[in-house]
């Protein structure tokens, strides 16, 4: 049976009942919800008076209320020691979400910590060491002590070389602009460390270098601008399930038309009609159908190309565009480098001499030329397709007028093929077409975790940065700290890594065994013989036990939003505070405290050392709050930083504003909605530049091989259902019980063959590594391409992507072939699954 | 002992002679603990019993259109001609349903071919063979399922929902 909560009243929110801004933490958009919390031992009534939200209760809602939640967004926390109720639930006034609510963070109050409610009682409450052979408790002195005499022991031999780190970037749960700035200055400021790394990739670099280098940050439009465009290019990315209400509240009005007076106001004299879209995905999602559902399939086209080739795609799409004379020439004249000039362009950085793609249009269009022929035979699309796209893309509308696209980009090109070509020949089309910084338009990747990145210069990383897990696998470095990543779950080459790193880090714990627990010179001279000897110190700060927990000796544990404020910005730069409104379970303390308390030990040891000079960097961090931090940080050295305080946000409400800010004024917080609206680039001249983006094939090492070796495509991605790695779903019971084990999805005549039934455990395996899966049928999957759920804990994707990266250390994904076979029938907790199709047919 | 009641004494009389009794006698008369009966309240709402439809009224496959525990819970009874979870009956088949979305309340409709029911609102789908679990969707809970009951007349009554309504915060208001 099916998971069912048999709740059937929940106690109401009083009228007098706290009321926090809170934005949920999980994904890109960033939705607005409000946090109500009230004393365990009151509640509200029935009566419209008696309750927070003024509504006779006792009679049944209307369809989207603002008067009911679900039981997931209700439970018992601790707020200053005392137990309170909270409520979590949509803001109807946020202008980013309207009060929709995602499976997601609808069930932000529901994985909290409640002792009384036995939710997510995997929280970490105290700092734990590897004592007596297991993982045992002690308090912060004497956890951080540990960490910073191995720390400092490490470096005194190997250089802060030596120091390995593996730190978020981003915003939103296990991030905001505290906690950046916190271990930014932690490592970029006080030390600087190369071999540094990133939550989903091997290196500490951008996801999207190629838009940045020709001036064009990735997050420059607004999400208006899917209610204006009169095409959506949707390349790579699947937002019904992954920016899940950006989508319905900003895609669907303008597929169902009813944005139409918002253009008819925003472009007077032209002509608007309702969008279009052009979805580029090798795979039907359920995207796709909620599209076709509203906009009609006469408005939608998928063109569902071989996988890896999208390249070739862009590069035909800017040929036939130019060749029209679809281009806008005067934007291209006014904003882009002047013809001519591209030689002397310095090559891009990291790059060889020769390798100098940053150029002007022509030389671009030049060196791009595809024929819809040519595109058509590697894509293997139709070329009229190829060519109805185009002119979906950019056909002047009747009168001449430009057409307003707008391109959204995502994992799918990101962790695709040639990363860094593909996503310029993107920005190649945007300029080409005038479509940045203008309503309606926009080149913009949509996302995973929200941003909050306020750190330190890292230009001492350099480019290409040290691919570190290529470097532990070669037994380097000698201690790694470890910020909310679980690399076990979300790294290429897994498998291998996961092999080495327990190798390496059990040595340090045998050390660690054959010491006592009081002497603590003992203890690190023991640590360091087997670091000497290949071993690894592993210190992982997070809010749960992690799987490459599993390997370290030392656990901290830290709060996540809302257990203390936080700020982050979503895709089109909003930025909002999340107010503190309950307590971090136990001793956890927020990430940016951790690390000035970690700043504070090394200091002290490297002081008693009598290294009063190198002591000294670590100076700088008496923070008391996570507040301490943000003024340290964004305040201090964002783009209009000084503009911003956590008062300010707090009036600004969960509708915040848009960065950067450029004033203050009549007590509101001035901010940007749109990027380079005045034409003006991020270049030192203000003109963006194109880019040569000829296509070279599969691109990364190993990739081609892969291909023509393994049966089938193992395409991966996210569920609407699971957020990130599942690091708190994995303890969600209405998750869990619907997704036991990553699915894999698969075409019925495949599974037929290989004698597979809905539900089957089959083992997905290559010469990179093996991993598991349910397999789930889809009918609309090509045979021989299947799908499978990234980054589950019960069975690890990244386990069969092979090592190979682009020349910027991107990890590719995506492009992952291996064989499948049968590994047992569906056991009890497969059998109750719905395997039916997930895809919305208007009835 | 003595010692504490010495200190229960001292505070109730700063409290009577404090400078603040003076500002309202009304308002002390609210701060003394007044004593007010507690009565007991069961723990679950009561669900009524109510007669929904007669098994002779059903076709395989088609759904009836029902109500409950009220006339604003719409819902549905649907035999589905095979045994599934919930299911009552010789065959163990019919099953009842919510027909609100539990996203955002909107109405769902029934699709014969694949026995599921679909929402217009915002795409989700649960699968009415197996307890009314969400195949895809952005609700953070399964369909409400009733919980049916079949005299000997065949008639079918509900007792009760497994998941709280969408728009209620009492499955019985």
């Amino acid at each position: 049976m099916t998971y069912k909560r048999q709740t059937d009243r929940l106690p109401i929110v009083p009228a007098d009942a706290k009321e926090h801004n809170v934005t949920c933490h999980y994904c890109i958009v960033g939705c607005g919800y409000k946090a109500y919390t009230w004393p365990i031992n009151k509640q509200g009534g029935y009566g419209a008076k008696s309750n927070k939200f003024g509504v006779d209760l006792s009679k049944q809602q209307e369809a989207e209320t603002a008067a009911w939640y679900a039981p997931s967004m209700y439970n018992i926390v601790k707020q200053n020691g005392q137990d309170v109720q909270l409520v979590i639930k949509p803001d109807v006034n946020c202008v980013v979400n309207s009060g929709l609510g995602s499976i997601r963070g609808a069930r932000m109050a529901e994985n909290h910590t409640s002792q009384q409610r036995n939710t997510q009682l995997q929280r970490l409450t105290d700092p734990m060491v590897w004592r007596y052979g297991s993982m045992q408790p002690t308090n912060w002195d004497d956890a951080l002590d540990l960490v910073a005499r191995v720390t400092t022991a490490v470096i005194n031999e190997q250089g802060e070389d030596g120091l390995f780190v593996s730190m978020f970037d981003h915003g939103g749960s296990a991030g905001g602009y505290e906690n950046t700035w916190g271990t930014g200055k932690l490592y970029f400021g006080a030390m600087k460390i190369k071999n540094v790394r990133i939550h989903n990739r091997p290196a500490y670099n951008s996801e999207v270098h190629a838009t940045r280098d020709m001036g064009v940050g990735e997050l420059n439009n607004c999400y208006e601008d899917a209610e204006l465009a009169d095409t959506i290019v949707a390349i790579g990315t699947n937002p019904l399930e992954t920016q899940t209400n950006y989508f319905l509240n900003h895609w669907i009005p303008n597929l169902r038309g009813t944005s139409l007076d918002k253009k008819k106001k925003e472009f007077p004299g032209e002509a608007v009609e309702p969008g279009r879209i052009v979805i580029i995905d090798p795979r039907r999602t359920v995207t796709i159908a909620a599209c076709e559902a509203e906009a009609g399939k006469d408005k939608v086209l998928h063109l569902a190309l071989e996988s890896g080739t999208d390249l070739v795609l862009f590069n035909a799409f800017l040929t036939y565009i130019a060749d029209k004379g679809w281009i806008d020439k005067a934007f291209i004249a006014a904003s882009t480098l002047p013809a001519g000039q591209a030689t002397a362009l310095l090559p891009r950085p990291g790059g060889t001499l020769a390798d100098q793609p940053l150029t002007d249009f022509a030389s671009a269009l030049a060196a791009n030329r595809t024929s819809i022929e040519h595109a058509a035979k590697i894509t293997g699309l139709k070329a009229e397709d190829i060519v109805k796209a185009a002119h979906w893309i950019a056909e002047p509308k009747a009168g001449g007028k430009r057409r307003r696209a707008m391109f959204g980009y995502e994992k799918g090109i990101i962790w695709g093929n040639d990363n860094y070509r593909t996503n310029g020949a993107i920005v190649n089309l945007a300029l080409a077409t005038g479509n940045v910084g203008r309503p309606g338009g926009g080149v913009v990747r949509l996302g995973g975790h929200q941003e909050g990145y306020s750190r330190p210069s890292d230009a001492h990383v350099g480019r290409p940065a040290a691919y570190v897990d290529k470097l532990l696998i070669e037994g380097r470095g000698g201690i790694h700290h470890i910020w909310a990543c679980d690399h076990y779950k979300t790294t290429l080459n897994a498998f291998k890594l996961k092999q080495i790193y327990k190798r390496r880090t059990d040595m340090v714990k045998d050390a660690m065994s054959t010491v006592p627990w009081g002497d603590r010179k003992a203890m690190v001279d023991a640590i360091m013989v087997a670091i000497r000897q290949g071993g690894l110190f592993s210190v992982d700060v997070d809010i749960v036990p992690s799987q490459i927990g599993q390997a370290s000796h030392v656990w901290l544990p830290a709060a996540i939003s809302g257990e203390m404020n936080l700020t982050s910005m979503n895709g089109e730069r909003r930025m909002r505070l999340t107010e503190r409104y309950m307590d971090p379970p136990g001793n956890a303390m927020p990430d940016c405290l951790i690390a000035a308390r970690l700043a504070n030990a090394v200091e002290r040891v490297l002081r008693e050392q009598g290294k009063s000079a190198y002591a000294d960097q670590f100076k700088g961090f008496d923070w008391k709050t996570e507040e301490d931090a943000f003024m340290d940080g964004y305040h201090k050295h964002e783009k209009g930083g000084t503009n911003v305080t956590y008062a300010r946000l707090k009036t600004m409400g969960n509708n915040g504003f848009q960065e950067p800010a450029t004033g203050f004024a009549n007590g509101r917080i001035v901010g940007t909605k749109r990027l380079y609206s005045d034409g003006k680039f991020s270049t030192k001249d203000g003109k963006a530049f194109f880019m040569a983006t000829p296509w070279r094939g599969l691109q990364a090492p190993g990739k081609a091989e892969q291909k023509a070796k393994y049966k089938f495509l193992v395409n991966n991605g996210r569920t609407n259902v699971i957020w990130q790695n599942a690091f708190m779903d994995q303890n969600n019971d209405f998750v869990m019980d619907r997704m036991p084990y990553p699915f894999i999805e698969m075409n019925p005549d495949d599974m037929k063959e290989l004698g597979l039934a809905a539900g089957d455990l089959v083992e997905v395996h290559n010469d990179a590594g093996s991993t598991q899966a349910m397999a789930q049928p889809a009918p609309s999957a090509k045979r021989n391409q299947t799908f499978m759920l990234f980054g589950f804990p019960t069975g690890v994707q990244g386990n069969v992507v092979n090592a190979g990266v682009n020349e910027l250390i991107i990890p590719n994904y995506k492009q992952t072939w291996a064989d499948i076979r049968k590994i047992a029938s569906a056991s009890e907790t497969t059998k109750r699954l719905s395997f039916k199709s997930a895809e919305y047919r208007a009835g | 002992m003595k010692r504490c009641e010495r200190m229960v004494d001292a505070g109730r009389r700063r409290f009577l002679s404090g400078a603040g009794v003076a500002a309202a006698g009304a308002a002390a008369a609210t701060m003394l603990p007044a004593k007010a009966d507690a009565a007991p309240t069961p723990a679950r709402v009561n669900y009524p019993s109510n007669r929904l439809a007669n098994v002779s009224q059903l076709k395989l496959n088609e759904p009836v259109d029902v109500a409950y525990p009220d006339k604003d819970a719409p819902g549905v009874l649907i035999k589905l001609g095979a045994r599934v979870p919930g299911g009552v009956g010789p065959n163990g088949d019919i099953v009842g349903f919510s027909t609100v979305c539990p996203h955002k309340g909107f109405p769902l409709s029934y699709s014969k071919e694949d026995k599921t029911l679909s929402c217009p609102g915002h795409y989700g789908r649960y699968d009415c063979e197996k307890g009314g679990q969400q195949i895809w969707g952005h609700a953070t809970q399964n369909l409400a399922q009733y919980a049916l009951r079949i005299d000997a007349k065949g008639d079918i009554y509900a007792e009760g929902v497994d998941e709280l309504l969408y728009g209620r915060l009492s499955n019985v208001l």
